[in-house]
């Protein structure tokens, strides 16, 4: 099974944008070494910056693939822009909104907005932004140097039909 | 559009697209060999490049696809005449005095200065 990054699509406009969320939970083992405690420091728990923007990266592959029916193999080809401004310990949702800025044959650039909204006794706060993530992404089957991939789509695996089949998307692929 | 001004756009995307420094993004510097762009920067400077000065590219419009790895265009690590001939024809916003002088693959690449992408932008805006 693919290591996923979103735990549910909340909003799919096709060809448009794509609202994914992230419930960060304790019970994430890389959370017990991201980071653990020291002679003279407390633990600090944290979901690790790299997989929010690999997180993003699924929300806005999702979005890419969807637009050509999962035809294509749509791959992370480039990490634009990534600014994080704060960090997301357990507890916390991460709600990531992808929107595609542009879109061809070759591939796509992608534009998002990381929030994130804090639990609190009384429900959770209002999300609040804390970064933005640019990615670009490539088909592969369209690549400059006119290599060959195996016909079968291995980039938009069972998990990802799983993942939009729980969040009530039907997913033909 | 004058040719400074459509420099000046040029030379911002691609310290964006590149993580360079304005000062290394010269008329005369190549794009792969002294920028370091790698293929898909090459897509990614085509989507800005798009967005900023509001016309569309077609897949290879810009950089020739395939032609290094084609027989008929390239023989015994050099360009063949045949494939001079189609790159004159693909891409006439390249320079390609040098390549004719020297046809070795390796120089395929040098001809894609930033000069080289001001020229095509300049020729796209005014048939645009």
């Amino acid at each position: 099974m693919r290591w996923m990054w979103i735990d549910r699509i909340v909003e799919l406009v096709p060809k448009e944008r794509m609202v994914a969320i992230k419930q960060v939970s304790m019970a994430e083992e890389h959370l017990h070494d991201h980071f653990p405690s020291t002679s003279n420091r407390k633990a600090m728990p944290m979901m690790p910056m790299s997989l929010i923007v690999e997180g993003m990266a699924q929300t806005a592959g999702v979005l890419v693939g969807h637009a050509e029916g999962f035809k294509e193999k749509v791959v992370l080809a480039k990490v634009s822009k990534a600014k994080l401004d704060r960090e997301a310990t357990p507890g916390c949702t991460l709600r990531y909104t992808a929107t595609i800025e542009q879109f061809t044959a070759a591939g796509a650039s992608t534009k998002g907005i990381v929030e994130l909204i804090e639990p609190s006794a009384i429900g959770q706060s209002e999300p609040v932004v804390i970064g933005q993530i640019d990615l670009l992404f490539s088909h592969l089957d369209q690549n400059m140097g006119g290599i060959e991939y195996p016909e079968e789509n291995f980039v938009f695996s069972e998990s990802f039909k799983t993942l939009m089949e729980t969040s009530g998307i039907e997913a033909n692929f | 559009m004058e040719r400074s001004e459509i420099f000046d756009k040029i030379q911002e995307i691609l310290v964006d697209a590149l993580a360079v420094d304005d000062d290394e993004v010269t008329n005369e510097a190549t794009l792969i060999g002294d920028l370091g762009a790698e293929s898909i920067d090459i897509l990614d400077i085509t989507f800005k490049l798009e967005q900023e000065f509001g016309f569309k590219i077609a897949q290879g419009e810009l950089f020739p696809e395939g032609i290094t790895q084609d027989p008929d265009y390239v023989q015994d690590g050099k360009v063949t005449s045949k494939g001079l001939e189609l790159l004159k024809e693909r891409v006439p916003h390249f320079n390609l005095s040098d390549l004719e002088s020297d046809p070795s693959v390796e120089n395929v690449a040098k001809i894609f200065t930033v000069d080289a992408l001001v020229t095509f932008c300049d020729q796209k805006l005014q048939t645009a």
